[in-house]
């Protein structure tokens, strides 16, 4: 067996990686919904970002293309400017609330 | 097996572990903890994949950044034991089956399109070589420059806006 047959043979098909994607990601909305605390909601929606980040990935390394790293990028930086400007709206509302239960902000709630 | 298949597998169990322990523990700074578990996984899974500039982005500000401003507010807010209230009619009934259905849709999708399609035979002629952080620059100071000053502004604007949303109310 010559290296390269045996270097095709060791690669992981890109389904197990895009099968992983979708676990997370079903996990990260399983979360969403389910949670109660609004820090572990916000941590359950970058569990999300992490497992779409995977999928890019996955198909940049398949098709050969660049363009899917640089989207991975732009996705971290957007999730930083998401995260912080949430962890502050959380303040605001734990200043105004004295809880983090998410059941407790039902202003809007018909 | 050979090794990138163990390692494949021994970090997708430890990535599907911390997204359940983050699920699953009552503890706000317990998720946190499990949360940097997935992402110091998916790093070395991006490793295996030849992205080393993601990978390095994916510790550092993931892991890094992120979940310290996370950690940094649980303490802030001292964050405790996550309340037990009975939880509405409405979840307690669709959420389990619906969390399924949407795991089992992607997951069909993806069995059904792409199953079997390795990354040695994949489409493009570079797929054999891993991409170097050189090639990704030249395309995302290039091609992406427009996007990439764009995102410059969007940070300060989340830095902006975070730090009016935080302050002291007089």
């Amino acid at each position: 067996m010559d290296p390269g047959e045996e270097k095709r043979l060791s690669v992981i098909p890109i389904s197990y990686y895009l099968v992983l994607s979708a676990i997370l990601f079903g996990l990260g909305a399983v979360g969403v919904v389910f949670k109660r605390n609004i820090i572990t909601i916000l941590m359950s929606i970058e569990l999300m970002l992490n497992a779409v980040n995977l999928a890019f990935v996955a198909f940049a390394r398949a098709h050969g293309q660049i363009d899917g790293l640089v989207f991975v990028f732009f996705v971290i930086v957007v999730a930083a400017a998401e995260s912080a400007v949430g962890l502050a709206i959380v303040i605001m509302l734990t200043q105004n609330r004295q809880s983090l239960n998410v059941e407790r902000i039902n202003l809007l709630k018909f | 097996m050979s090794v990138p298949f163990i390692v494949f597998f021994a970090c997708a169990f430890l990535a599907v572990l911390g997204a359940v322990l983050l699920i699953f523990s009552w503890e706000p700074i317990h998720s946190a903890l499990s949360l940097v578990l997935v992402m110091m996984s998916l790093a070395v899974l991006y490793l295996l994949l030849g992205a080393e500039f993601i990978a390095a982005v994916q510790i550092i500000v993931y892991a890094g950044a992120i979940m310290v401003l996370f950690v940094f507010v649980i303490m802030l807010l001292n964050a405790g034991t996550e309340e037990r209230t009975d939880a509405s009619k409405l979840a307690k009934l669709a959420g389990v089956p619906m969390g399924f259905f949407l795991l089992l849709l992607i997951a069909r999708w993806l069995w059904t399109s792409v199953v079997g399609t390795t990354i040695a035979n994949g489409l493009g002629a570079r797929s054999n070589a891993g991409v170097s952080t050189r090639e990704l620059s030249m395309v995302l100071f290039q091609q992406y420059l427009f996007p990439f000053e764009a995102t410059s502004i969007l940070i300060l604007v989340a830095l902006l806006g975070a730090w009016i949303l935080a302050r002291k109310n007089d």
